[in-house]
């Protein structure tokens, strides 16, 4: 088994034993790569002799007894997140030579334990997309499910995790856009609390609902992960300090006995639902009941007028996120006889998918009609806010779909972006409502092959009980898994 | 203003932007301060970088406050903050933060002394925003300077109740120096560091509805505020009274042909998409926070009027005039530590000096040091001089910067009140008039005068005028 197919917190164990140095591992990360990246399309930058050099680096900590969880461990960045001085797109052609003079908190925390920082990865533009087929630089294949898509946006982060070429990534998720992609390539995603991790030096795409969360190959991994960016930031007024229980180390006492789980009424969304998908979500209850939960189904804003409010207001702070992208100091393209057209700029420069956020948004904040539309879309997230309130007053957690179908193949997505938005009627209801929600690898649909899902979703900061439920499930499932 | 149209008046609102000088900007922690080599004073928030986030500066709410609780406003305990979209160059972000639906201070005043009438013109609201870079045009080429972007403002915008140039003028003189007062804002307007958009309407007198009213943007001297409104006025009057109707514009004012421009229509009218701004939660202010700024605040204008009246015993009109200029207040105080005729004193501030405290600043060539005038204010107090010979000594002593009663005493500028010198110079008058002489001896009793002016003119406007009156009877009473 090659080293970065092994969980992290097993690396990191081999790590400060001196079984493997972080040289070496980083080396086994950039060779997967460089064998698959080709035609997976994960990253977008490789940082070859900068990953090399913090190895090196890593592993002299390591030997001075220095090293922490993370110390040594290579991983990849969406490409969303600043990075001082390596380019930083967003997957858009706009910004495809920008070099941010500045580090994303997050990213910094992680530099501060000395992870190993890859590359940035692939993604749907400006986190725009379910696919990864709106980057404006090259889709992203799912590298588990041939000619599927891995989901988007953090699709390259989720692909380059999935096939061992990062032993973690960030991606950023506002309405889906880690927990999708963690299903579609079966690792784990998590969204954490709206303000648990600091947003400064994510690129905004919807500012009240953007978070940076985790994408591992396990839950422990993702905890550690969520645990190293986590914390308040003065940086970020919207970040939290609440303090965050430390929940990586004691997993394997989890005890789910006596735990209250809500299922939505999956058939009721009115965006329609794959068979396996549902399968899934009831095998994944019979496990909860196994472990001594008790699961029930109940009402809960998981519907398509929930999902018509996120892209309202989604698009809205959108539209007022990407006016800085005017011509004047952003884009190679900058006219050169002094003559600037915004119009023709900003045409130019995003792709159709970001555009059409764009219009909509501007659309539903301009005064007459479309205002309506975002008053409406604001009183439904208050009603989604209520709703989750009410029910995390009688249940502990809540069940559901991460998508309502498996990965769709390559292409179909770009057809119909109605059908696009439809897939993410589970998971945005948690980012207007501000929760934490995991999406944890279920296994392989047993007709199609094609890897399923299950998201857990708890109350706000509870991001521990999360990590609990999720890490139980996960070694029932692999057991189970082993037991065939 | 009636000369324009006697039927008619003029319904101005303004709202004035005002700097806040913090050291540091309102998002971030670059440096606050005026000027600095171009783009030297940012960071990524204030270049609106991608990912930045702006971290609200609370010296700036706390300035806010300042301001409010100095304008009688009521002051938020919750405000929020808006984006206001609109695309400009100098406008990093492509929106401004402002707080548009909850303002920090809500529903103050201020009353000015407008034509000899107190008058209260209302506040409606003060917010607090950020101000926009600066564009630089050189050499056919457009240059922007962001250090300026991010610079803490409040605006303060009144309710409709000036009526006229003149008012308008005393309001924001007034407001300036309640504002310099406070400490929060340095007030320059050659700088931009207060700059007034006036809103105006005209209607008919006896009209209770308003009309159309236009703006007029980034007027930057109370003589151009004056100037705008007036030329504004007349060219709506003469529209309105033709039946031509007005429509609704942004203009400017241009100061060389004195009259307003149209910037932009009605149909080219903003449609700023405002929306809560998700990067910044809702302002909450507490209760200790609030009071501790009440507590801290200097003595207000208003105050320092009653104290004029009461402590000093001057006049309510000559106590609302010096209280309302910083410069000339402390000039008076400074004044009226060692000075007995305080009524005297305030008067000769308030009739001679007070053009030296003009609205670009204090001309202090212009002004004696304060214990000379309180000295001069003496002398004409106690009759060692007179009025004339004050205000010559005004002039003398701020140009020399030598104590008065030296300058009386070298220059022999005292009232001359000797018995002998006023003969002599009666005698000398009635000789070189015999004229007028006879003329009053034949019962013109006016030829009195201009004997009396005679002897005036030969003692250098000296001479005690009663004395020379009564010693002129005398001596022609002697002759008859």
């Amino acid at each position: 088994m090659r080293p970065n197919d092994l969980p992290l917190y097993e690396l990191s164990a081999m790590l400060s034993s001196g079984e493997l140095s972080s040289e070496h591992l980083t080396m086994c990360c950039l060779e997967t790569a460089d064998r698959t990246d080709d035609s997976v399309g994960a990253f977008l930058t490789l940082c070859r002799d900068d990953a090399l050099r913090s190895a090196r680096e890593a592993d002299r900590l390591i030997s001075s007894g220095k090293g922490m969880a993370l110390t040594g461990i290579p991983f990849a960045i969406k490409d969303n997140i600043c990075t001082e001085g390596i380019r930083t797109t967003c997957a858009s052609k706009l910004l495809s030579g920008y070099i941010p003079p500045y580090s994303a908190t997050a990213v910094r925390s992680l530099e501060n334990v000395c992870a190993v920082m890859l590359g940035k990865t692939n993604m749907d533009e400006f986190g725009m997309g379910s696919s990864c087929e709106n980057s404006a630089f090259r889709p992203v294949q799912n590298p588990i499910a041939p000619g599927r898509v891995p989901g988007g946006s953090s699709g390259g982060s989720a692909a380059a995790v999935a096939s061992g070429m990062a032993c973690f990534a960030l991606g950023s998720d506002t309405g889906g856009s880690v927990r999708q992609p963690a299903a579609f390539c079966s690792v784990v995603g998590l969204k954490p609390t709206y303000g648990r991790v600091s947003r400064y030096g994510l690129v905004p795409f919807a500012s009240s609902m953007d978070t940076i969360g985790p994408i591992t190959r396990d839950v422990r991994s993702n905890a550690i992960v969520f645990e190293a960016i986590s914390g308040h930031d003065p940086m970020d007024m919207t970040s939290s300090s609440e303090a965050a229980e430390t929940v990586s180390g004691s997993l394997d006492n989890s005890d789910i006995r006596g735990l209250r789980i809500a299922i939505p009424d999956m058939g009721a969304t009115g965006t329609g639902l794959s068979e396996c998908v549902e399968k899934a979500v009831l095998d994944a209850a019979s496990v909860f009941e196994s472990l001594g939960a008790k699961c029930v189904e109940t009402v809960l804003p998981f519907d398509i007028r929930t999902l018509a409010a996120y892209y309202a207001i989604s698009a809205a702070e959108a539209s007022s996120n990407l006016a800085r992208f005017d011509g004047i100091r952003y884009g190679s393209d900058a006219p050169q006889n002094g003559e600037l057209d915004v119009r023709q700029f900003r045409s130019l420069g995003f792709g159709t998918e970001v555009q059409r956020r764009i219009i909509l948004g501007t659309y539903v904040l301009s005064s007459g009609y479309g205002r309506d539309l975002y008053s409406k879309s604001l009183s439904r997230r208050e009603y989604v806010r209520s709703a989750f309130r009410a029910a995390f007053s009688e249940y502990d957690l809540i069940l559901s779909p991460v998508t309502p179908d498996p990965p769709p193949p390559l292409g179909r997505f770009k057809a119909s972006p109605s059908e696009m938005y439809y897939q993410d009627v589970f998971t945005v209801p948690a980012n207007l409502a501000g929760l934490p929600a995991i999406s944890v690898p279920a296994g392989r649909d047993s007709s199609s092959g094609l890897p399923v899902g299950i998201q857990l979703t708890a109350p706000h900061f509870a991001e521990s009980l999360l990590y609990r439920a999720a890490y139980l499930f996960e070694k029932e499932i692999s057991d189970g898994k082993s037991r065939k | 203003m009636e000369k324009a149209g006697n039927d008619y008046e003029a319904v101005v609102g303004l709202e004035i932007h005002c700097e806040l000088s913090t050291k540091t900007k309102a998002f971030c922690s670059c440096e606050s301060a005026f000027g600095g080599e171009p783009n030297s004073r940012c960071c990524p928030v204030c270049f609106g970088l991608p990912g930045a986030l702006p971290a609200l500066n609370m010296k700036a709410a706390e300035f806010a406050v300042r301001a409010g609780v100095a304008l009688n406003c009521r002051i938020s305990r919750i405000s929020s903050f808006d984006r206001k979209n609109y695309f400009y160059p100098d406008l990093p972000k492509g929106y401004q933060i402002t707080q548009q639906r909850n303002p920090i201070c809500r529903d103050g005043f201020i009353d000015i002394q407008s034509s000899g009438a107190k008058k209260r013109i209302r506040i409606e609201r003060i917010h607090l925003e950020e101000d926009a870079g600066k564009l630089i045009h050189r050499d056919g080429e457009t240059l922007i300077d962001y250090n300026r972007a991010g610079v803490p403002l409040i605006e303060i915008v009144t309710k409709p109740d000036i009526s006229s140039a003149r008012e308008a003028q005393d309001f924001v003189r007034k407001l300036r120096s309640i504002i310099l007062c406070t400490a929060i804002s340095d007030c320059r307007m050659n700088e931009g560091s207060l700059r007034v958009d006036v809103n105006i309407s005209v209607k008919r007198k006896t009209d209770a509805e308003l009309g159309v009213r236009t703006e007029i943007k980034n007027l930057n001297s109370v003589n151009a505020i004056g100037k705008a409104i007036e030329s504004e006025f007349s060219r709506q009057v003469s529209l309105v009274s033709k039946g031509i109707p007005l429509s609704r514009e942004t203009m400017r004012f241009d100061p060389v042909s004195k009259s307003t421009l149209t910037m932009r229509s009605k149909e080219s009218y903003n449609d700023y998409r405002y929306f809560a701004e998700p990067d910044i939660p809702p302002l909450v202010l507490s209760e200790e926070f609030i009071s501790c700024v009440e507590q801290s605040m200097p003595e207000l204008p208003e105050r320092k009027a009653e104290r004029y009246v009461s402590v000093f015993g001057i006049s309510e009109d000559s106590a609302f005039l010096i209280s309302g200029n910083n410069d000339a207040s402390a000039y008076f105080e400074k004044a009226a530590e060692s000075c007995s005729y305080l009524k005297t004193l305030s008067n000769m501030i308030t009739s001679t000096l007070f053009p030296a405290f003009g609205d670009d600043g204090t001309d202090m060539s212009r002004l004696p040091e304060p214990e000379h005038l309180s000295e001069i204010a003496d002398l004409s107090g106690t009759g060692t001089i007179n009025s004339l010979t004050a205000k010559k000594l005004m002039e003398l002593s701020a140009k020399e910067k030598k104590s008065p009663r030296e300058i009386v005493e070298r220059d022999c500028l005292a009232v001359i009140r000797d018995r002998d010198r006023i003969k002599k110079l009666i005698g000398a008058a009635l000789s070189e008039m015999p004229k007028a002489k006879s003329d009053y001896l034949r019962g013109k009793k006016a030829a009195l005068k201009s004997i009396v002016g005679r002897a005036m003119f030969l003692s250098g406007g000296l001479a005690d005028p009663e004395l020379l009156n009564e010693e002129a009877e005398n001596q022609l009473a002697e002759k008859e």
